[in-house]
């Protein structure tokens, strides 16, 4: 039997840029989110950080969510395998999100100071936690984890924090903080824009010196010698993170493509080194499962084909959009006084009326 | 909780039994905030057209108002959301692995054609306010509100595959998705849509009753929450005659498609011809009839309910069991009775409590004394609790219902857990899910009344920072 077919590599391709996507996206959100306090010292100012990723988080959390019912619809071997086998990370993963979800929402919403402070550190903690445990379980994925004959998992949580994975967990986690800091350097103004600044470029480095020695060794403990596709991309990686050092302090949206590249590139060295299987078995390399093993049939796959070419355009086309809607920088004070959109109907009654009503700032 | 106590007298709670606690503590929970957000995402879109069209202030005080409540609702949705999908893989691996061919596919397209949707619009339509064209922005409210439909769409036929297989075949001992229109188009599922719809319409409905009921006792923001009773009354009073319309042909589907779980509705052991429709029993629902008594019967109207004829043939739990004993093998294919005939009551039973609600205020606004009613306004605030308990009582009557099959016919609960989960995993998944969704229920509770106390803001009064919309997500 074939270790694959053409739909099989397609959907391999297709679910790895849902993951790329989703790390890409929330790699920023999770880098702000555990930036909040560092960065934002007043309500106001912590306030304009949420609100810098305030409109896009969601939509970019619904990568995963994709990337997830993807995984169960072509790949439900794979899926079955490394959710149940992931346990209790996964479970770590799920609560880090969900309260680091509803703290967005309940932060404006607590009363005392205290309230705030205690959704500060949910905020910071939820997005730390799925940051290191996403490196922690990818390096798991890729580097082979205890599997029997039928596929199942046989090692426990502590199996999966090896130094090799911990160190894949460190390497996203910085990385993530150091995207994270230099959108907010991009995306705002004044005193949060130079705090962010300053963490950023205090932040590159220790994330590229991560990033790389992750990335070495990965090459270096292919299983049956360097695969040399991958050690190109993984050094397309370390040259994109070299590259976000310098950027940095000068130019944010340079340091922001390179850390962005840095992401895709050292993820896709990752499922290079991964292909052709879906989970490495270190029990015995004959456990290890194949894209053929792992598939859907041919006719599912055909199917979401159809329905992937159909939409996908289209939800990158409109995700596009709200980047371009919310493009504004955010500062502090533009949450001094919070707006609604009634005063905008008060202001054009009193104008006589007509028109659209002028752009509210991102208060309201 | 149930197991635990059984587990001290017998064995240790099996990780089997813990993971259909976890998945019904989970799909429960989740699914309080499901209708309300599909149901009040209707409802603001439809504010926020009234007040496109007319230009009338009191409607765009009612859009940003309901939407508050909308957005807490989302939130906790969203939260749980992740776990929902998640759960298959992580407790039900042989499930997983089983229908994967055939369940995974629906699910992924929720997420491409609904959820993408449905987040990125949201995040327009929150923060999108005086940015966009009132049309742009008009259309965002729409968008939201049909994608969370769509959503509940695609998970309901996977779903609707549990309760009745179709468009598959069987290969390697795995179902094989062979027709995917037909698992789209699925009669069970394109009820089991018609029913959530109606569902969620009921919810949100009931929602604006009772906290328009409580507003108006006060004589509080007459305008905004007698707009609100205005669309409210005839909509739960119409969904309402709807979702029993829509309930009797889904229920001689269910006679068709799983007659064990409607004879399991009624308690009807023996096949009898124009069964009688029992409002209540007492007795022990385990054996055969000697042992249930049946206390007050309604002649012919379960056989209706069940075939469409007053005189239709019901069979009997005794006579289905057999007769699945000699198809799929030796066991019992019995649900537990007790609960899928309390369930089913529960739930029928809040539909009308709800009508009669409904309709009596619809009268009553019609007379003109809907504000003075002093009853119907005391009674309809703690009515909202009606929806909840029909949904909830819902899914575990179709869910428990078709046990001992987690998908019909073709795959028993039993075997299909994940055998690389132990007990002790899912005891610390199970009591960690639980306390954090009690927590964060609590917390919404709180924010949700809170928000209702305040009531819509003033024009021209800059909304306070801890109240502002925006801040939502």
């Amino acid at each position: 039997m074939d270790e694959y077919t053409f739909l099989q590599v397609l959907w391999f391709i297709l679910i790895s840029i849902l993951w790329l996507g989703y790390f890409v996206l929330e790699g920023f959100d999770f880098g702000v989110g555990m930036l909040l306090r560092a960065v934002g010292k007043t309500d106001d100012e912590k306030r304009a950080v949420m609100h810098s990723i305030g409109p896009i988080w969601d939509g970019n959390e619904v990568w995963l969510l994709v990337a997830g019912g993807a995984t169960f619809a072509a790949f439900p071997q794979w899926y079955a395998t490394l959710f149940s086998g992931f346990y209790l990370a996964l479970f770590l993963i799920l609560v880090g999100l969900i309260v680091r979800n509803v703290s967005f929402e309940f932060w404006g919403k607590a009363e005392t100071e205290q309230g705030r402070r205690r959704w500060e550190w949910a905020m910071i903690l939820g997005s730390a936690l799925p940051a290191l445990l996403w490196g922690v379980g990818w390096a798991n994925i890729v580097h082979g984890v205890p599997i029997d004959a039928q596929y199942e998992y046989t090692g426990t949580l502590f199996t999966l924090l090896n130094p090799y994975a911990i160190l894949g967990g460190l390497a996203t986690l910085t990385i993530f903080l150091a995207h994270g800091a230099i959108f907010l350097e991009m995306r705002t103004e004044g005193a949060i824009r130079q705090r962010a600044q300053a963490l950023a470029t205090r932040l590159v480095a220790p994330a590229a010196v991560l990033g790389i020695a992750f990335l070495v060794w990965t090459v270096l403990a292919h299983d049956g010698g360097v695969d040399v596709a991958s050690a190109i991309v993984a050094a397309f990686a370390v040259v994109a993170l070299l590259a976000a050092v310098p950027t940095v302090k000068e130019a944010p949206a340079r340091a922001f493509a390179a850390t962005t590249g840095a992401i895709l590139f050292f993820f896709i060295a990752l499922f290079i080194d991964l292909f052709p299987h879906t989970m490495v078995s270190s029990t015995d390399a004959a456990f290890s499962m194949t894209l053929n093993q792992s598939a859907s049939s041919s006719y599912t796959l055909t199917v979401m084909t159809v329905v992937a070419v159909l939409l996908v355009p289209v939800v990158l086309a409109y995700q596009a959009w709200t980047y371009w809607v919310f493009r504004r920088r955010v500062s502090a004070e533009d949450f001094g006084e919070v707006r609604s959109p009634l005063d905008l109907l008060d202001k054009e009654k009193r104008e006589g009326g007509g028109g659209e009503p002028e752009p509210a700032g991102p208060g309201s | 909780m149930e197991p635990s106590g059984r587990a001290h007298r017998v064995a240790p709670v099996s990780a089997l039994e813990l993971a259909r606690w976890q998945f019904g503590i989970t799909t429960l929970y989740h699914f309080i905030f499901v209708p309300v957000t599909i149901g009040l995402a209707i409802c603001v879109a439809f504010f926020q057209t009234r007040w496109y069209r007319t230009g009338d202030e009191h409607w765009l005080r009612s859009t940003r108002f309901w939407g508050k409540l909308l957005l807490i609702s989302f939130a906790l949705g969203v939260a749980t959301g992740i776990v929902q999908e998640f759960q298959f893989g992580m407790n039900w691996s042989n499930y997983s692995r089983f229908v994967g061919d055939i369940f995974g596919a629906p699910l992924a397209m929720e997420g491409l054609a609904a959820f993408f949707v449905e987040s990125t619009f949201l995040g327009l339509w929150i923060f999108g306010w005086g940015r966009l064209s009132k049309k742009a922005h008009l259309t965002c409210a729409w968008l939201v509100a049909a994608s969370t439909a769509l959503s509940a769409y695609f998970i309901l036929a996977a779903n609707s595959w549990m309760q009745h297989p179709v468009g598959y075949k069987m290969a390697d001992g795995k179902a094989e998705l062979t027709n995917i229109a037909s698992v789209l188009f699925n009669n069970t599922a394109l009820y089991a849509f018609a029913h959530t719809i109606l569902a969620a319409l009921l919810t949100a409905g009931m929602i604006l009753i009772a906290v328009s009921a409580w507003n108006l006792r006060k004589g509080r923001e007459t305008e905004v929450f007698g707009g609100a009773m205005r669309l409210a009354l005839p909509l739960v009073t119409l969904a309402a005659i709807v979702t029993v319309i829509v309930g009797h042909f889904n229920g001689i589907l269910m006679t068709e498609q799983q007659p064990m779980k409607m004879a399991a509705a009624d308690a009807v052991f023996e096949t009898q011809d124009g069964a009688g429709l029992s409002l209540f029993a007492t007795g022990d629902f385990k054996s055969n009839p000697e042992g249930l008594n049946r206390n007050i019967e309604i002649p012919n109207l379960l056989a209706w309910i069940s075939t469409g004829y007053p005189n239709g043939e019901i069979e009997g739990i005794n006579n289905i069991n057999a007769e699945y004993q000699k198809k799929y093998g030796p066991g019992n294919y019995t649900p537990i009775v007790a609960v899928a005939y309390w369930t089913w009551r529960a739930m029928i039973g809040c539909a009308m409590l709800m009508f009669l609600l409904a309709a009596w205020g619809w009268w009553l606004s019609h007379k003109g004394k809907l504000r003075d009613s002093k009853w119907f306004l005391k009674l309809a605030v703690p009515a909202v609790a009606l929806p909840f308990v029909a949904s909830a009582t819902g899914w575990l009557f179709t869910e428990m219902g078709r046990q001992p099959w987690v998908v019909f016919g073709l795959l028993k609960t039993d075997v299909a857990n994940s055998p690389s989960v132990d007990a002790a995993q899912v005891w610390i998944t199970l009591v960690g899910f639980t306390l954090l969704y009690g927590v964060l229920a609590a917390i919404a509770g709180r924010v949700f009344v809170k928000t209702v106390k305040k009531g819509p803001v003033e024009a021209g009064e800059a909304e306070e920072p801890g109240q502002e919309l925006a801040l939502t997500y």
